[in-house]
């Protein structure tokens, strides 16, 4: 009962944080937007530039940080319970290394400027196949082992490719073009956007639902579980495709953002009892927070143009990751 | 009609042949002792059962119906399975862990509910972990973590238990507090099948022996009829001491619980 109460509370914590943010999140850019004159324009006759900032940029961009964020966290708590390992990270199964490969390609075979959706496009097939090429490696019933070293095969084979591409790119203007998406932004976020990142990550999120159960399970090993009613081969297939939906959506949309699905899981799990099922949830909500709260971070900093949000992930999630090595070390010890 | 059936399961490694077509069954109400040297095969024996592995070949039925044609959670039911290690992948807390064992029996949508609640109450209180209920499994002792691992098995009230060594990490007085937990699920109707070294455990608990070596069932039956000095021999390469006679009976085990409290 206390531990339901405290999960509770948590949510409610993590939802008005959400809301919070999500409302500055609207006001704040290089435009400050008084909120209340871009609502009362966007419902009145004659609509203003207020109210095309916020229906046509900040809406949507804060929408994305959202559900990008809230991806990247869910599925980072996913990949976590499902490997049984506090080190893996949505991106381990190949889905986001493969969706950057796919968005490159389109990048640089010039794909990505013939229609709008062809660059997110690239991206989730990218994601798709080189989960699909981990899933395969790591064989039907292959061991969580197996499973974690043909992911990192994959995206070093993916990430090698994205090297030769930018090696081969055919002027320094593509280049740049590749190198920038691949710092991971939302600064360009329309409502195209949006539509795109849309149905992946519902889909994704929806595969998800109700597998806690079998998760928690596998916290007992993996015989245990699958002797306590676990489909292990089936609920592995399932969560690979639903990681691959969502993390893939996401990284097409806003280029590569590291860190979010390894931090967010470890920094909730004490809270719910690591219990992998409780886990979920308020791991999502802190995703959305976290990469909103960065986003917000990178429009406020004082630089000339704007630092990308996935660089920031990164220089707030390296010196985190190092934290959590050298904390397991001292207690394995 | 026997509650479990094994007939001629074999499982290879490669090359190497782990079980040779072992046969085996279990009644309703009975505790069936599988003993063995290192390697002879019991563990995989006991996944087998468990479903956790399948058989390369022969065939493993339950209550007269195939085994691998029931659903995955319809068997989880019915048949717990306490591997010999298990670790714990996050610091769960001691009460959650047990919780877990209740899953096979709830919808995904479900919470564990009132009853639910009663069956885990119970069974910390019989396996005497009171104490330990909001304690993280891991600053548990090794033969603290065993009980929990039991009782997680407990609560999912199997008609059958198997326990793959379940009294290793144990010291004296404990091993006969799981044992007789053991014997317990039995006397409710149900049935246990128990993996153990300790051969005079077996005699005194186990209602029957089965004895296997090198992958195939070498002496089956009363303790009295499996553990002679025949099979020692063959089997363990061991003798019974002279006081011991010529065979270990169910009444030599030399120690009993004197205060439970202590």
């Amino acid at each position: 009962m206390i531990a339901a109460i405290r999960q509770h509370r948590l949510m409610l914590s993590l939802g008005g944080a959400i809301v919070i943010t999500a409302l500055l999140s609207l006001t704040i850019g290089s435009q400050p937007l008084p909120l209340m004159q871009a609502l009362q324009e966007s419902f009145g006759e004659k609509p203003g530039v207020y109210s095309l900032i916020l229906t046509e940029l900040r809406i949507p961009r804060t929408l994305v940080a959202l559900l990008a964020g809230a991806s990247l966290g869910l599925c980072g708590a996913v990949m976590q319970s499902l490997l049984r390992n506090p080190l893996a990270s949505p991106g381990l199964v190949g889905s986001a290394s493969g969706a950057a490969l796919g968005a490159v390609i389109t990048l640089y075979f010039g794909v990505a400027g013939l229609f709008a959706f062809a660059l997110p496009l690239g991206g989730m097939v990218g994601a798709l196949l080189a989960t699909l090429t981990v899933y395969l490696l790591a064989g039907r019933d292959g061991g969580t082992l197996t499973l974690i070293l043909a992911g990192v095969a994959v995206n070093a084979f993916a990430l090698a490719l994205v090297s030769l591409l930018l090696n081969l790119a055919p002027s320094p203007y593509a280049v740049q073009e590749i190198a920038l998406w691949m710092l991971g932004s939302l600064s360009n976020i329309s409502r195209n956007e949006l539509w795109i990142l849309l149905p992946g990550t519902l889909l994704g999120w929806l595969l998800i639902w109700h597998q806690g159960r079998p998760l928690d399970l596998l916290t007992l090993g993996e015989e245990t579980a699958s002797s306590m009613g676990a489909d292990l081969p089936n609920l592995r297939r399932r969560l690979f495709l639903a990681v691959a939906l969502a993390v893939g959506s996401a990284i097409s949309v806003t280029g590569a953002i590291g860190f979010i699905g390894l931090v967010v899981p470890h920094l909730l799990r004490p809270l719910v009892g690591y219990q992998p099922s409780r886990l979920l949830i308020p791991s999502a909500m802190g995703g959305a927070l976290l990469l909103m709260l960065a986003d917000m971070g990178v429009r406020l900093l004082p630089v000339q143009g704007e630092i990308k949000v996935g660089v920031v992930t990164s220089l707030i999630g390296a010196p985190f990751f190092l934290w959590l090595i050298l904390h397991h070390r001292r207690r394995s010890v | 009609m026997s509650l479990l059936n094994g007939k001629a399961l074999s499982l290879s490694r490669g090359q190497r042949p782990i079980l040779k077509g072992v046969d085996m069954t279990l009644q309703p109400g009975e505790m069936l002792g599988l003993i063995g040297p290192n390697g002879a095969g019991k563990s995989t024996l006991l996944r087998i059962l468990a479903g956790v592995i399948e058989p390369d070949t022969g065939e493993l039925t339950l209550d007269g119906q195939r085994a691998e044609s029931l659903p995955h959670q319809a068997r989880a039911r019915r048949i717990a399975y306490l591997p010999q290690l298990s670790e714990i992948t996050w610091p769960m807390s001691v009460e959650r862990i047990i919780e877990l064992g209740r899953t096979p029996h709830l919808e995904p949508w479900q919470s564990v509910g009132e009853t639910d609640r009663e069956i885990i109450d119970r069974v910390i209180q019989q396996t005497d972990l009171l104490a330990f209920r909001d304690r993280t499994f891991n600053t548990l002792s090794g033969g603290e973590q065993a009980r929990v691992l039991l009782a997680r098995a407990l609560v999912t009230e199997p008609d059958i238990l198997l326990a793959d060594e379940p009294v290793s990490a144990l010291d004296p007085a404990h091993q006969l507090d799981v044992m007789n937990l053991l014997r317990q699920h039995c006397e409710s109707g149900h049935s246990v099948i128990v993996v153990l070294h300790d051969l005079s455990l077996a005699a005194h608990y186990c209602h029957r022996l089965q004895l296997l070596y090198q992958g195939a069932t070498l002496a089956e039956g009363s303790a009295e009829a499996v553990l002679n000095e025949k099979n020692l021999a063959d089997a363990y390469d061991i003798a019974l001491t002279k006081a011991n006679g010529n065979a270990l009976k169910p009444t030599s085990l030399p120690w009993r619980r004197l205060h439970k409290d202590d």
